[in-house]
């Protein structure tokens, strides 16, 4: 029984970037890293490999010593040039240089006529794994977990997201074989969430042993975690899956090629670069060559991932595990003289209050920066976080239970349905410029570790 | 605007770490971040981006809304006193003096109201090491707005110390606020200096001049409340009353207008109308509060009619919107996001509730004729109980979705 649901809270950030559907000729990145902090939840990470060993892609890189079976997989073939630590020997990032052609580590094909646990063991050593989340939490799946539901959300509506009917073309094959391996997974259904809002692009039409539902409306109708909400709530106690469509595409290509193929295409956008476009590249892969010298100004910030959930990277850093996007924008540290009080139609506001004019140019796209747009403040603005979260969820007063770290009140008003990226739009529009998805971070931290 | 930069910049070391005006350092940001916005940036994980509003704005666009109530008490308050001593008749006759009259007495109020609060502001900021809250630049309006334009200033100072302190401060400033903090320095000076704030004989300014003959300074509240007493029909008690400023003072449209005696910014539903299109249109108000306010009180008022024990309960319900401060009230003080109920159900039920018991107030109790004061205080109280139970609602879906 495929779902229509049509959402109407949320709001769209209209940005300028917007990657052009092409694939531009950049020389690919030469390294690539895995980054332990990527994977939200990883909690004693234990590295495999010494600087000088050769690898190639699908060779066991990092496992989590609370999680062993799962492994962290080389995406590419080469020699493990750094690993980087931090404060108290934190580790930041395993460096690999490629080589010039991937070789591929080869385990077989995989027989999806198996049991599931022998499924699930399989693909756990694969390297495709990560791509598997579990929510409440938000953090890597364990193999040995049974979901009641796996959920694909087959489209990103967070700002200048890429569009996966461009960036997965042409591997229908590949993501039908990976939301077959799901299925099996599953004591549930495998859901498939399509943008209701236009044609169903060609790689997710015709896909078999899911169920297929339509989502439309503004950001956040593509967050899986709403989708959910609409389609099967988080109860306490309840276990689902999700995975991200790349992450179906890689699961396949395992399945049926018996590699970890870790390519993928990713969208580079935002205002400042000269050619937003999109690249074929492999996850963790160094943003320097895609974005030196494609630079329209001097002083940017890097992001990788979108403008919402992303993480500030630099010029020499690497593109995040589960992101598929790269967004450069102004760095926004200046001062404004009377920066509160000047009407602006430049600035992109979801508010009218006096002299913020951007609803009056709904089509128009914004350059926006990093700055802050003020200090933080005590909660005074009531009703905005409800009107851009189309969920049944009272978010401040899930925030202040949070603060107030509050167990009962946290379990009690949704803390198991959202993870961070659930509620970053509250944090976009908030008056008062709360930290929230640090917050809900913190609260399901909070939860799960109790 | 760069040499202000750049002072800032060369006297920033004294107030921060370790500078000689450390303690000061709160006092210097809010002047700072008055002049400049920050240049913080956002953080490394989360928005990278972030809405080009913040809590001045908001504040800013609440006083914006303010200033044709402002503006027309101005006026007014010349008029009213112009009208008292006989020497105009017509509304725009010697409008120079009467905007004088106006100025002479209400700016230094809000003057007064801004530096008193402010002070006091400053002062937590500084001991409490916490950012001045922008929640003042409101409250010290408003307060100037409810109180008559004969109130000695030494008590406007008094009651913004009293309700910025006690209503604000000690709950840790604005946002941690039960009561609204205007609304506590009205009532503040009602119940410690009623004979300023109450009767008949303060609402207008008569300076040295004698009133002329048959001069009665009654709000059209205290008229309504006595033809209830008399038993006679509160309209005519109304259109009869003190015909010796015009026939037609207490007329429906005059009430609305707001060219009657009261409080400074109170006077006109028409002016506080057009401050909620503002605040509605700006979306800084809820408009549910202000709606559900109005329904409330004329429901009330309806309700009334079918018991009509005396006249002021037949009175038609429309006079209690345009009557005394109810307009002013919903639109200005109900709304107030931090004192009043934070769910959108609750909004409803909130408002509805301020408008019904302005009403009951007026109408049963001859102490308290303004109604609206003591019905958004008694309501700021109840917010959270309201919202104890939406939120409770919600809490309750959410389990009984998991047992289906």
């Amino acid at each position: 029984m495929s779902k229509i649901v049509k959402l109407k809270k949320g709001f769209d950030i209209r940005l300028a970037g917007k990657a052009s559907q092409e694939i531009a000729n950049f020389a690919n990145a030469q390294t690539f890293a895995i980054k332990p902090t990527d994977f939200i939840g990883l909690q004693r990470p234990k590295v495999l490999v010494n600087e000088g060993d050769t690898v190639k892609a699908g060779t066991p890189i990092l496992i989590d010593k609370a999680l062993d079976q799962v492994i962290y997989a080389s995406p590419v073939s080469g020699e493990v040039v750094e690993i980087k630590r931090g404060d108290r020997r934190k580790l930041l990032e395993i460096k690999i240089l490629a080589d010039s052609s991937i070789a591929f580590e080869s385990f077989g094909k995989i027989d999806l006529n198996q049991d599931r646990d022998g499924l699930a063991t399989k693909l756990a050593s694969t390297g495709v794994w990560p791509n598997i989340i579990q929510r409440p939490f938000g953090i890597v799946a364990n193999p040995t977990d049974t979901p009641k539901g796996i959920f694909v959300s087959a489209f990103d509506t967070h700002p200048l997201a890429p569009d996966y009917g461009f960036t997965l073309q042409g591997e229908e094959k590949y993501f039908q074989a990976g939301i077959d391996a799901l299925a099996k997974l599953t004591s549930g259904k495998v859901h498939l969430n399509v943008d209701g809002s236009k044609p169903v692009p060609g790689v997710f039409s015709g896909i078999k042993n899911a169920q297929i539902n339509q989502f439309s409306g503004p950001h956040p109708a593509g967050n899986v975690g709403v989708q959910i909400h609409h389609l099967d709530p988080i109860n306490k106690g309840d276990l689902v899956w999700t995975v991200n469509p790349t992450g179906v595409v890689q699961i396949g290509k395992a399945v049926l090629e018996g590699v970890y193929d870790a390519s993928k295409v990713i969208a580079l956008t935002g205002s400042e670069l000269t050619k937003a476009a999109y690249v074929k590249t492999f996850s963790g892969a160094n943003v320097s060559t895609f974005v030196k010298g494609n630079l329209n100004s001097g002083h940017v910030r890097v992001i990788s991932g979108n403008v919402l959930t992303g993480e500030k990277i630099n010029l020499e850093g690497f593109i995040g595990f589960y992101h598929n996007q790269i967004t450069v924008i102004p760095e926004g540290d200046y001062y404004e003289f009377l920066g509160w009080a000047k009407p602006t139609t430049s600035k992109l506001s979801y508010h009218r209050a006096l002299g913020l004019l951007s609803f009056l140019t709904p089509k128009k796209e914004f350059v926006l920066d990093s700055n802050a747009r003020g200090e933080e403040r005590a909660f005074v603005q009531t009703g905005v976080f409800e009107s851009v979260t189309p969920m049944d969820i009272l978010p401040v007063y899930l925030l202040k239970a949070i603060m107030a770290e509050d167990f009962d009140e946290m379990e009690e008003l949704g803390i198991y349905e959202i993870v961070e990226e659930d509620l970053a739009l509250c944090e976009f529009v908030d008056v008062s410029k709360h930290p929230v998805q640090e917050l809900v971070r913190k609260g399901i931290e909070l939860i799960q570790y109790s | 605007m760069k040499f202000l930069r750049d002072l800032m910049d060369k006297q920033r070391p004294l107030f921060e770490k370790g500078g000689k005006l450390e303690s000061l350092y709160y006092a210097f940001e809010a002047g700072e971040t008055f002049l400049f916005s920050p240049n913080h940036t956002t953080g490394i994980k989360g928005a990278q981006v972030k809405d080009a509003i913040d809590l001045k704005r908001m504040m800013i666009t609440v006083v914006i809304a303010m200033i044709p109530c402002l503006l027309f008490g101005i006026y007014n308050t010349g008029h009213q006193s112009l009208l008292a001593t006989g020497q105009t008749a017509g509304l725009w006759e010697n409008f120079g003096d009467k905007a004088l009259i106006g100025l002479q007495l209400v700016l230094p109020i809000v003057i007064v109201a801004y530096a008193a609060g402010g002070l006091v502001e400053a002062t937590f900021a500084v001991i409490r090491k916490h950012p001045i809250n922008e929640g003042f630049l409101v409250t010290g309006m408003l307060i100037p707005l409810v109180v008559p334009a004969t109130t000695p200033l030494w008590q406007v100072a008094l009651a913004t110390v009293f309700a910025v302190v006690i209503a604000k401060e000690v709950f840790g400033g604005t946002g941690m606020n039960i009561l609204n903090v205007a609304m506590t320095a009205r009532a503040f000076l009602y119940f410690a200096y009623p004979a300023q704030i109450s009767g008949d004989q303060v609402w207008t300014y008569l300076g040295e001049k004698a009133a002329v003959d048959g001069f009665s300074g009654a709000t059209a509240l205290a008229v309504a409340y006595n033809a209830g007493v008399d038993g006679v029909p509160v309209v005519d008690a109304l259109a009869t009353h003190n015909t010796a400023l015009g026939a037609d003072l207490f007329s429906f449209s005059n009430l609305f207008m707001g060219w009657i005696p009261g409080s400074i910014g109170e006077t006109s539903t028409l002016m506080a109308l057009i401050g909620a299109a503002i605040l509605i249109g700006t979306g800084v108000a809820s408009w549910k509060i202000i709606v559900s306010g109005f329904g409330g009180a004329y429901l009330m008022g309806l309700l009334l009619n079918v018991l009509a024990v005396n006249e002021y309960m037949a009175m038609p319900p429309q006079y209690h919107w345009v009557m005394g401060g109810l307009a002013f009230g919903i639109v200005f003080m109900a709304t107030d996001p931090v004192s009043a109920a934070q769910t959108e159900t609750g909004k409803w039920i909130y408002g509805l509730l301020i408008g019904m018991f302005t009403v009951i107030i007026r109408v049963t109790n001859p102490a308290y004729p303004e109604g609206i004061m003591l019905a958004v205080l008694f309501m700021n109280v109840f917010a959270p109980l309201i919202d104890y139970y939406v939120v409770k609602a919600n809490k309750t879906r959410r389990l009984q979705r998991a047992t289906v």
